[in-house]
């Protein structure tokens, strides 16, 4: 397998960079035509997305529509039927059948996860480790970074999340909201180029959703590339510099919140958004 | 009592006290006839020993030293062959869960067959039919061997759904952040499938401290050989089969409190994580 995989790209209109984004930057995620089928079950149907440095993308859609899908394509977790992957430099073609699957491909898909750091809806801390011991697992065990150095970054992201004291504690003695702001620092401590969030605030408490979401805002606004799927709609309108919305393994409406959420244009978003601001 | 008593003090309050005061009433009384059932037994059955036979002290004094050395003999035989067992369920358990048809094979066979047979044949097989191809092992080792062997396939299947009791959140946590299928294993679901398997090789090991004294019938002088050997010639089994019972009994009590204690401190961090707080 040769790394120079064409990555044909069909730029949908709507799929502009936002305003923020600096004239000729290289993008970060380069999503192209991604299709997955489960069995007989079409569930994506063509995706592209392209990200630029220091955006954060949100994926808006009703459940089931194939927005935790995509987002698990893009790392890998799941497989796509069709398609190419790109982020932070490193290109990695669907091969569903396996046909080249050999030592090189999954290395090459283990480089790809490096540049993406990945929230879970159920935070998927590893119990077994203090909170320090998770940040630090896969710097010292992946990344072979030594321990020391791999702590000190540890305690800037955890100070980050606002954590700084728990870092002796198991996660079983913290709170979902807290569980969660770990998962992100553990994220953070690979210092990927790109966070994925697959509907980060949907299993905890209505209580708990808002410190988690504050850190997500300051980290979307200190220029962080995020891509989120979620249904927090302040959150999209307040944080993203564009939105996607998903219908039946399709991006039906790409543009800024604005006019994606205030102004939609596509009859399935409009009835979408109207459950969920009047509703 | 009067709802008048108490001065500040509730009709709410009031009744909550009396409900604590009835449960605790109610597990005095649980305890004190749990107990009472204990002593009755025992009481039984060491009034039905000292009416039907006679029992020999003279006899005891002699015999009681000869069995009690028997307990490092046990002990060394179940604390070996845990030891063995332990490994063989490990990579029983790679094998029962691994993708290639070789390696799958050959662990549930060795599942299937050693489950399927009576651990003294097991042993007997090793002990008399091994040397008719020239394979001879001692009594000791051979004990080793088949309880190794039997107590292994067995503790293969703890092992295996030890393993796929880790929640797949688990392996997708560890891929997303870049860790080979090899890290993922030994860092992440290794670690956390021992913790919930440690309470059924608790369990194999009891049961291995009692099946140890199969290994009599091929004449290694555990606890029961010794209880056989002295009480067979005069008669007086009895007494020597009671003292081997009692010494098995203490064993496994012992096992069981420090069983409990390991537990404990193992059960640092979470055994699952919850889906809520």
């Amino acid at each position: 397998m040769t790394a120079e995989v064409r990555v044909e790209h069909v730029i949908d209109p709507a799929e502009r960079p936002g305003h923020l984004v600096k004239p000729g930057a290289e993008p970060v995620v380069k999503a192209s035509a991604i299709e997955k089928h489960f069995d007989a079950n079409h569930v994506l149907r063509g995706c592209s997305m392209t990200v630029y440095p220091g955006e954060t993308v949100t994926i808006l859609g009703r459940s089931g529509s194939g927005k935790s899908t995509f987002l698990r394509c893009l790392n890998f977790l799941e497989e796509p039927t069709a398609g190419v992957v790109q982020i932070g430099g490193v290109v990695v073609e669907a091969d569903p059948l396996r046909q080249h699957r050999d030592r090189a491909a999954a290395a090459r898909i283990r480089q790809l996860r490096l540049h993406a750091g990945m929230l879970f809806q159920e935070f998927n801390l590893f119990p077994h480790l203090s909170v320090l011991g998770n940040l630090i697992e896969a710097p010292v065990h992946v990344k072979k970074m030594p321990r020391k150095e791999a702590t000190e970054l540890a305690e800037t992201y955890l100070a980050k999340v606002g954590l700084g004291d728990k870092r002796d504690e198991y996660p079983s003695r913290l709170s979902g909201g807290q569980r969660q702001r770990v998962a992100i620092a553990r994220a953070l401590t690979m210092e990927p180029d790109v966070l994925l969030f697959d509907e980060p605030t949907s299993a905890l408490d209505p209580s708990l959703v808002g410190e988690v979401l504050k850190v997500m805002e300051s980290l979307a606004h200190e220029g962080r590339t995020m891509i989120v799927v979620t249904h927090e709609m302040a959150f999209a309108r307040e944080a993203a510099d564009r939105v996607y919305y998903m219908d039946e393994g399709q991006f039906v409406e790409i543009g800024p919140p604005e006019q994606v959420i205030s102004n939609p244009q596509d009859e399935r978003t409009r009835t979408f958004l109207a459950r969920f601001l009047h509703g | 009592m009067s709802y008048a008593g108490g001065a500040g003090m509730s009709a709410n309050q009031l009744l909550v006290d009396q409900i604590a005061e009835a449960r605790q009433r109610r597990s005095r009384r649980w305890r004190a006839a749990f107990l009472a059932t204990w002593a009755v037994i025992v009481t039984g059955l060491v009034a039905f020993i000292l009416l039907s036979v006679r029992v020999d002290t003279t006899f005891l004094q002699k015999t009681i030293p000869f069995i009690l050395e028997g307990i490092p003999i046990t002990l060394f035989l179940a604390v070996t062959s845990i030891f063995f067992a332990t490994i063989l369920a490990a990579f029983g358990a790679l094998g029962r869960l691994s993708p290639n048809p070789y390696l799958n094979g050959v662990a549930s066979f060795y599942v299937s067959f050693f489950r399927g047979t009576p651990l003294i044949l097991q042993i007997l097989f090793i002990y008399l039919a091994l040397p008719q191809a020239g394979i001879v092992l001692p009594a000791i080792p051979t004990a080793i061997v088949a309880l190794s062997l039997n107590y292994g396939s067995y503790m293969t299947e703890v092992f295996r759904s030890g393993i796929e009791a880790v929640p797949h959140g688990q392996t997708e946590a560890a891929q997303s952040l870049g860790m080979t299928s090899r890290t993922t294993f030994r860092r992440i679901i290794a670690p956390q499938a021992f913790r919930i398997v440690t309470p059924a090789v608790g369990n194999d090991f009891v049961s291995m401290i009692k099946d140890s004294a199969l290994a009599s019938i091929v004449g290694v002088q555990e606890v029961l050989w010794r209880a056989q050997t002295a009480g067979r010639p005069s008669f007086q089994s009895m007494q020597t089969l009671l003292v081997a019972a009692f010494i098995y009994w203490v064993l496994t009590i012992l096992f069981s409190l420090f069983q409990g204690r390991l537990e404990r401190r193992m059960a640092t961090g979470d055994r699952v994580q919850s889906r809520r707080p």
